[in-house]
């Protein structure tokens, strides 16, 4: 098992984060990881990214050609990295701010209404645990509970509060995508 | 009791793994890409447990010459920074190998020169293996591809800094400081006792203790035959450490036709990109040097006489190929790949410039 996957977006939509919760997760079922960050000015408001792989056997590259899955935020990121998802694979995408949709049908496009769902849940800093949630659906990496274990581990005892609202998140994500 | 295995970014593991080494004191400045270390220490706040002094100095200029004065009372004191900070830090540097005191330095590198940028490079490999400040010295340079290897250098260098009287840097780059992954960190160790240091650093000014003579640690002889006797010295310690600490890592060289000489994460991307090359007959080996200074000339040298060529693939615009081709005594082809600038190749780039360098490779290959 090998998953290799890119998370584009806007800085500040939750990229980094979202990428560091799968990572955890991938811990909690023992399986090697990496986290590679875009780690420049993108984090003040740029299209920021991060490369995270997921695997049963060591990791060698931390950077990539291409990937299983990417997850898009952003226009930018889609004109970016379709190109970069391998046949087969799948690309997950908000349709809110995209005028020009993935058009390529060797692959699995899954568009998620998360923006439009999290202002639902009237907490928009639910969005990318809702996409997390789509991503988790249609590529089995890992479990939501590893996701849960995941965030109580890392999370501070102060924020545990909220891991309801993220597994909630999370189910909303699957359902609607 | 079974380690526990975390998650966490290269800088982060380094400011552990110092806490855990005993480390008596870190004095840096904060610059992208490496602020976590600094940023660590501060939240870890070791002072309150282990006795460690974690200083944000003015400047790096300050911060390398509190690292010389730390070194000189026999404390394990280090410092980090990234390229345009540790060029400040060169004459500080060079004060204390001419003093032979032992320091860890660290720099994680970005692309220069000048302020440049704050991505990755390797282009400090000169700076860091060839001297840096004046005058005739070396560095013991650790080269981590690994955020593994980020924790256990600390350790590593700090005892071989000891062993040699020496000061060690681990060169690393902006890729294995930001990335994350699984780490399993070395186990605490308590910082040595005042006495330990007596015992272990009779060097060190630690107070007269009774001794005729005191202690002086200073990089200043103006008796030319005195300070000639001071660089014979420290010749004879470089020879020492090139006989004896040369370390390298080779992977898939066994029936290799063709090598790749990487360091750092940039060896990973060549690895990723053998690997692939390896699916289709393409038989690649690769060596990457952990030390590179001292660097594996012999290992080079060796692996030379039954390949047909080598690349160096570094993100600079060739630097490390300079030993290779010295290691390889214009025996073989040598050429060099690199990416200069903060921009970081990945592993299909590596194969493509492999094939433009080793047409016959590819064509024998689909043969």
């Amino acid at each position: 098992m090998k998953e290799e996957i890119i998370i584009a977006g806007f800085g500040g939509q939750g990229v980094l984060s979202m990428g560091k919760i799968l990572a955890y997760a991938g811990l909690m079922e023992n399986l090697e990881v990496t986290w590679m960050p875009s780690y420049g000015p993108e984090q003040r408001g740029g299209t920021a990214n991060v490369t995270v792989i997921i695997s049963d056997k060591s990791i060698s590259s931390p950077v990539l050609d291409t990937y299983d899955t990417a997850v898009i935020l952003n226009q930018q990121s889609l004109d970016k990295f379709e190109a970069k998802v391998k046949p087969g694979g799948t690309i997950i995408y908000d349709p809110a701010g995209i005028h020009r949709p993935p058009t390529r049908t060797d692959i699995t496009v899954v568009p998620v209404d998360a923006m439009t769902a999290a202002i639902e849940m009237n907490n928009t800093k639910t969005y990318n645990m809702i996409l997390l949630g789509a991503l988790l659906k249609h590529r089995k990496i890992v479990s939501t509970d590893a996701v849960i274990r995941g965030l109580k581990k890392t999370l501070p005892e102060r924020h545990h509060h909220l891991i309801p609202l993220n597994e909630k998140a999370i189910e909303i994500g699957m359902s609607i995508s | 009791m079974a380690e526990e295995i975390k998650l966490m970014k290269g800088n982060e593991a380094i400011a552990h793994a110092a806490i855990r080494y005993g480390c008596d004191g870190y004095f840096g400045y904060p610059i992208t890409p490496q602020s976590e270390v600094l940023e660590t220490l501060e939240e870890l706040m070791p002072w309150e447990t282990t006795g460690m002094v974690v200083l944000q100095a003015e400047s790096e200029v300050a911060a390398i010459n509190m690292v010389y004065g730390g070194a000189a009372t026999g404390k394990a004191v280090m410092t980090s920074s990234s390229s345009p900070g540790v060029s400040l830090k060169q004459e500080g540097i060079s004060y204390i190998a001419a003093a032979e005191l032992p320091a860890l330095i660290i720099n994680v590198m970005r692309g220069g020169p000048g302020l440049g940028t704050i991505q990755p490079s390797q282009a400090d490999y000169f700076q860091a293996t060839k001297g840096g400040g004046h005058g005739d010295y070396h560095l013991i340079v650790l080269a981590p591809a690994t955020v593994q290897e980020m924790a256990d250098f600390v350790g590593l260098g700090f005892d071989l800094s000891f062993k040699y009287r020496t000061p060690a840097m681990i060169l690393a780059d902006g890729i294995v400081g930001q990335m994350m992954e699984k780490v399993v960190l070395p186990e605490p160790r308590p910082r040595r006792t005042k006495e330990e240091i007596e015992i272990q650093c009779p060097w060190a000014a630690t107070g007269r203790h009774g001794r005729k003579e005191r202690n002086v640690v200073t990089s200043l002889e103006l008796e030319p035959d005195k300070m000639e006797v001071n660089n014979i010295r420290l010749q004879e310690t470089y020879k020492h450490i090139s006989d004896n600490e040369v370390r390298f890592k080779e992977y898939y060289t066994e029936d290799a036709e063709y090598i790749i000489v990487a360091f750092g994460s940039v060896a990973r991307i060549c690895l990723k990109a053998i690997e692939d090359a390896r699916s289709n007959g393409l038989k690649i080996g690769l060596i990457r040097p952990i030390t590179l200074w001292p660097f594996p000339y012999k290992e080079i040298n060796r692996l030379s006489k039954t390949a047909k060529g080598i690349l160096t693939v570094e993100l600079n615009a060739g630097q490390m190929i300079e030993d290779v081709k010295l290691a390889v005594e214009c025996k073989i082809p040598v050429y060099h790949f690199g990416r200069m600038g903060g921009i970081v190749p990945n592993p299909g780039e590596v194969l493509t410039a492999f094939n433009k360098f080793f047409p016959e490779a590819t064509n024998n290959a689909n043969l």
